[in-house]
């Protein structure tokens, strides 16, 4: 993991400026076609979800007790009212999805922010002072890993009550230990290198080493386990969903609309199918973008 | 050889006394009074409520609690599930086989497919069928596996018709318990037929299950392949003159599955995870619905013991692949 961090800064360094570098990495990014389709796709159900109110045909809680279990469109029964169809309360499946990927997208971005801020802050910690600081945070992240994390999570949801919030802090803790040993093991490897000598030569104090001088030079790794991160917590939100633990009944949550879906999935296929569907592709096209990532910061850099 | 594994040993020992400190913080940390919460709506009478705070011993010091709790999980004591009254670490054993039964077959299927995949889009670097396996390991990988476990019973299930939706083995048969493996006391019994059943049962749910081992193994096939068919022994080999088989399957393959074997290993708690879902799916009578039913029952008790023995499980697993690793990989022992 160090060689990694070591190679992205020699290379950034020679050049210069900024802008060099953020060229130099698009043009690495956008050589992956694959990478470049995921983050037009991202963009796209991004923008839709921003703009859920206008762009969804129908209220996401409406009810029509006229239209039960309507087909999507293309069958014979179908209408162009409900273009992939209604559930069992006769709500709009497309209107949900739509407004589902507002939960969806910000819990996950949620989970991401406060894993990435607390990992970041606990890996400093533990690879810059090392001694008991380091024991202590690497056996408590241990523990945390000796779980398999959707049990965890579940653990955790069951103390906190099931909801949103619950299940964001939930999956939040599990990504953890991922972004503490990352961070760590990047600021091991660099933290005898000579600009940091040379910053603490000229007086820098730990808090400035830490975050200025270390952290910037220990970021590849760390955004590409974002993207890994985020991806990961689209699925544990949906999964949680789907047992009935996380976001509750009746918010247009993907998971929980699958769960709801079960029972007539012999007869209505379309209320299962769709949900589903939009979190494979929204997970497989980050996991795209990811790759991408992973390859334009460094080509060493394997996710396993 | 033996120093190796004492050291990883000790390294286990924090690991250890965490997790049992979770697992006994977990019924602490409940807000509100616990023993009102497991009674649920219902209410609970002053006396019952006495019992059960004196079972769990809510009423003496937080430490001599630990340790009560501690001295029971070494005699296998884990307290009893507050729904069937039967001690916790019966449920779990009673159910266990289930869930491993099912795991050893979505790991097979998993090696069985993801291996030569990942071998075959490694010696086809950059062409169409490189791609499509690349491309579906990703998807693979992406999978929400309780959809595609409703999409496979729609299917085959459903419209086809030629496989079950549920439990273990069709109820016709009744196979004396040896194992707890239906398929292997199926065989001792020498029933044919309930075999053939248990198999019939196990074929959605193991590839469900096994569906992002799948992905993973094939990836890291694939890519740790590449990494050794780069390396100067195996252009050596090649420059002697060696058929590209033997360079494939004696230089480079084995050398490759290093990597893959941890791999493997590390599937282990992934597979945990998922039997959750899976099993939640199929109805399948194993640990991970046990542990569905338990927290949605509020039964405590059997949510701490799950907690406890997982965690063990997956701990003493991974280090069965350390040990493994440092086997095949004589670099790291020392």
């Amino acid at each position: 993991m160090s060689q990694v961090i070591s190679s992205k800064g020699s290379s950034a360094a020679a050049p210069g400026t900024f802008r060099y570098q953020l060229k130099s990495f698009w043009s690495d990014f956008s050589a992956s076609r694959g990478a470049l389709f995921g983050l037009i796709f991202i963009a796209f159900v991004l923008l839709v979800a921003l703009l859920a109110p206008w762009v969804a045909p129908h209220d996401p809680a409406m009810q029509d007790r006229a239209a039960l279990l309507v087909p999507p469109v293309w069958h014979a029964e179908g209408s162009w009212n409900y273009i992939l169809g209604t559930d069992a309360v006769g709500r709009d499946i497309l209107s949900r999805l739509i407004f589902g990927a507002r939960y969806s997208l910000s819990i996950s971005a949620m989970v991401v922010v406060i894993s990435m801020c607390g990992g970041i802050f606990l890996g400093l910690l533990a690879g810059y002072f090392r001694g008991w600081v380091e024991t202590v945070i690497t056996r408590v992240m241990d523990v945390v890993l000796a779980f398999p994390s959707l049990l965890l999570a579940l653990g955790l949801v069951a103390i906190l009550s099931p909801g949103l919030t619950s299940a964001m802090i939930a999956i939040a803790m599990v990504q953890l230990p991922y972004f503490v040993r990352l961070t760590r093991a990047a600021v091991i490897g660099e933290k005898n290198r000579e600009y940091v000598t040379a910053s603490r030569l000229a007086g820098a104090g730990h808090m400035r080493l830490m975050f200025n001088t270390l952290l910037p030079n220990c970021m590849a790794p760390l955004i590409v386990q974002a993207t890994l991160s985020f991806s990961t917590a689209i699925l544990d939100i949906a999964a949680l969903g789907f047992l009935g633990m996380g976001v509750q009944p009746p918010t247009p949550e993907w998971g929980a609309m699958l769960a709801n879906a079960r029972e007539f999935m012999t007869s209505a296929y379309w209320a299962v199918t769709f949900p589903g569907l939009v979190i494979l592709l929204t997970v497989l096209m980050i996991n795209l973008m990811g790759d991408g990532l992973r390859d334009a910061l460094d080509p060493k850099m394997k996710r396993s | 050889m033996l120093r190796f594994l004492l050291v990883k040993l000790a390294q286990l020992v924090p690991t250890f006394i965490g997790v049992t400190i979770v697992a006994f913080a977990f019924i602490r940390l409940l807000p509100g009074d616990p023993i009102l919460l497991m009674a649920g709506e219902r209410g609970i009478s002053a006396e019952r409520y006495a019992q059960l705070q004196s079972q769990f011993g809510f009423d003496r010091p937080l430490i001599v609690q630990y340790w009560d709790f501690l001295s029971g999980l070494f005699r296998g004591d884990l307290g009893n599930s507050l729904v069937t009254h039967s001690p916790v670490i019966h449920e779990f054993m009673s159910r266990f086989p289930a869930t491993m039964e099912l795991s050893i077959f979505a790991l097979a299927f998993a090696v069985i497919i993801g291996l030569p995949a990942g071998v075959i889009a490694a010696i086809r670097r950059g062409k169409t069928l490189d791609h499509t396996i690349v491309g579906i390991s990703l998807t693979g990988y992406s999978m929400p596996i309780f959809w595609w476990g409703l999409l496979l019973i729609m299917l085959f299930s459903g419209t086809l018709g030629w496989t079950p939706v549920s439990g273990r083995m069709s109820f016709i048969y009744f196979i004396q318990p040896v194992t707890g493996f239906m398929t292997i006391d199926s065989l001792i019994a020498g029933d044919w037929g309930a075999f053939l059943s248990a198999l019939h049962h196990l074929i959605l749910p193991a590839i469900v299950l096994g569906t992002i081992p799948l992905a993973v193994i094939a990836r890291q096939t694939r890519s740790s392949m590449l990494e050794v068919l780069g390396e100067d022994y195996v252009r050596t080999a090649r420059a002697k003159g060696l058929s590209s088989y033997r360079v494939i399957m004696v230089h480079t393959l084995r050398n490759a599955l290093i990597s893959v074997i941890t791999v493997i290993g590390l599937q282990v708690g992934l597979l945990l995870a998922g039997a959750i879902l899976t099993e939640t799916i199929f109805s399948w009578p194993g640990i991970g619905k046990w542990m569905i039913d338990a927290i949605s029952r509020r039964d405590y008790p059997s949510v701490q013991g799950g907690l406890v023995l997982i965690a063990f499980i997956v701990m003493i697993v991974n280090l069965l692949v350390d040990v493994a690793y440092g086997v095949v990989n004589p670099r790291i022992r020392h």
